[in-house]
């Protein structure tokens, strides 16, 4: 609980009165360290608390996500079939997805040390790259980038790069293979089967 | 072939000729069928015999050893990672990656050591299917091997070169040869470990899921990372 409370009074100050006045990659950084920082010490975490590492993206890394353009865009040109309920269903379904799979990545990769790479920008940009490198043993270090979008909001991530591969464009195939199969229905019905049951043996 | 060997490729073939009919009509993938079936069998494998080995070595090996010997392998890789560079006409890269292998093996006792990455020296990452890629030869198909997972035909050539140029398989005494080769595979595996419930839990359909990923890194590493995702509807 006092865990809870000193998020909570993070999380209130680390979020400045205008959002748009942070550069992308201080945004990528600050957010980055805050979570790491939290993984490593929190006591519950270290125990295996998957429940806690999922709250941590809920509360202090979604907020930065724009989960109606990643959704669109892993979805694809279907996306303009779908009616407004299944595109809210899609968003949903996919949220939950990611919040996992990031908070999962995060328990794994928590203990390597993470450098942030150099970033370049201009001032009229309205998309960006904010690189970081998760470094491991013996390879090559696997490449962390964010790809953001400044919208009305602020700076808001809509992809992210793990190891050279794109998240968006890595569901797109297997969306658009799930919708020429079953239809959109069928694709939000596997979601919500995946999501209810993360661990089952997928398809192979 | 020896009779393992033998029966090892029938079982595949009988596989493959059993999954023949799954395919989603992906451009990049003719033979889906048969990959599906070879994915799955390379599933199997890991999971009898080397994801529970390379849990056991995790278990067992404390971490600073795990990292020095995985540093240790990467030390011999390097020799081929400059050699690589050096065919594709990147010279200042190819010097890098030799300058690290110089440094490792000396200051970082033959390689446990990654001084070189310390002092700021970068690791690269190449092979001779990136050569090959970077020469203009086009990646052909989609293939899974069997163990060696996922390929394209460009890379199943390039991979024919990686193992005629390894100094591990080129070992002379054949126990020690035998025993780099399988501390190898296991140290590799293990780093693996912590992506296996990430990617268990994110896919949808993990073959694709492998599939695609490994179709894009492939691209974006010839490339040296200079690639642009295309953020396209279509």
């Amino acid at each position: 609980m006092k865990w809870l409370i000193a998020l909570c009074a993070a999380v209130t100050f680390a979020l400045p009165a205008s959002a748009d006045e942070i550069a992308p990659d201080t945004l990528v950084k600050n957010v980055t360290n805050e979570v790491l920082d939290i993984l490593r010490k929190d006591k519950d975490i270290q125990g295996g608390s998957t429940r806690k590492v999922q709250d941590l993206v809920e509360t202090r890394i979604l907020p930065n996500f724009d989960f109606q353009r990643m959704t669109a865009l892993a979805v694809g040109r279907d996306w303009r079939q779908a009616s407004p309920a299944q595109q809210q269903a899609l968003i949903g379904e996919f949220r939950t997805l990611l919040v996992r799979t990031y908070a999962n990545s995060l328990t794994a990769y928590k203990n390597q040390a993470i450098d942030f790479k150099p970033f370049r920008s201009a001032p009229g940009d309205t998309e960006a790259t904010v690189r970081t490198e998760i470094r491991q043993p013996g390879t090559k270090p696997i490449g962390l980038s964010y790809v953001l979008e400044k919208g009305s909001g602020g700076w808001k991530v809509f992809d992210v790069v793990i190891a050279d591969v794109s998240l968006v464009s890595s569901y797109r195939d297997q969306f658009r293979q799930e919708i020429s199969a079953v239809g959109i229905d069928g694709l939000i019905r596997s979601l919500q089967a995946k999501n209810k049951n993360p661990d089952a043996p997928v398809k192979k | 072939m020896n009779a393992r060997f033998r029966r090892l490729t029938l079982a595949v073939l009988a596989a493959a000729t059993l999954g023949g009919c799954a395919t989603s009509g992906n451009s990049r993938d003719p033979i889906e069928g048969f990959n599906r079936a070879m994915f799955a069998f390379n599933e199997g494998l890991d999971q009898v015999a080397i994801r529970p080995v390379a849990q056991g070595y995790e278990a067992a090996v404390p971490t600073p050893v795990r990292t020095g010997i995985a540093n240790f392998f990467g030390n011999i890789a390097d020799v081929f990672i400059g050699i690589n560079n050096v065919l594709q006409g990147k010279m200042p890269e190819g010097i890098n990656d030799f300058g690290r292998v110089a440094v490792n093996t000396t200051l970082g006792v033959f390689g446990f050591m990654d001084v070189a990455t310390d002092l700021g020296v970068e690791k690269h990452d190449e092979d001779f299917g990136q050569t090959l890629g970077r020469w203009g030869m086009g990646s052909g198909a989609y293939v899974v091997l069997p163990l060696w997972g996922p390929r394209t035909v460009r890379d199943t050539g390039g991979l024919i070169l990686d193992l005629a140029a390894d100094p591990v398989a080129n070992i002379r005494d054949v126990p020690a040869r035998n025993t780099l080769i399988v501390t190898r595979l296991i140290s590799d595996r293990a780093m693996m470990l912590p992506a296996d419930k990430v990617i268990d839990e994110a896919a949808l359909d993990k073959y694709s899921y492998i599939r695609d990923g490994y179709l894009q890194r492939r691209r974006t590493l010839i490339n040296d990372g200079i690639v642009s995702h295309d953020y396209d509807d279509e």
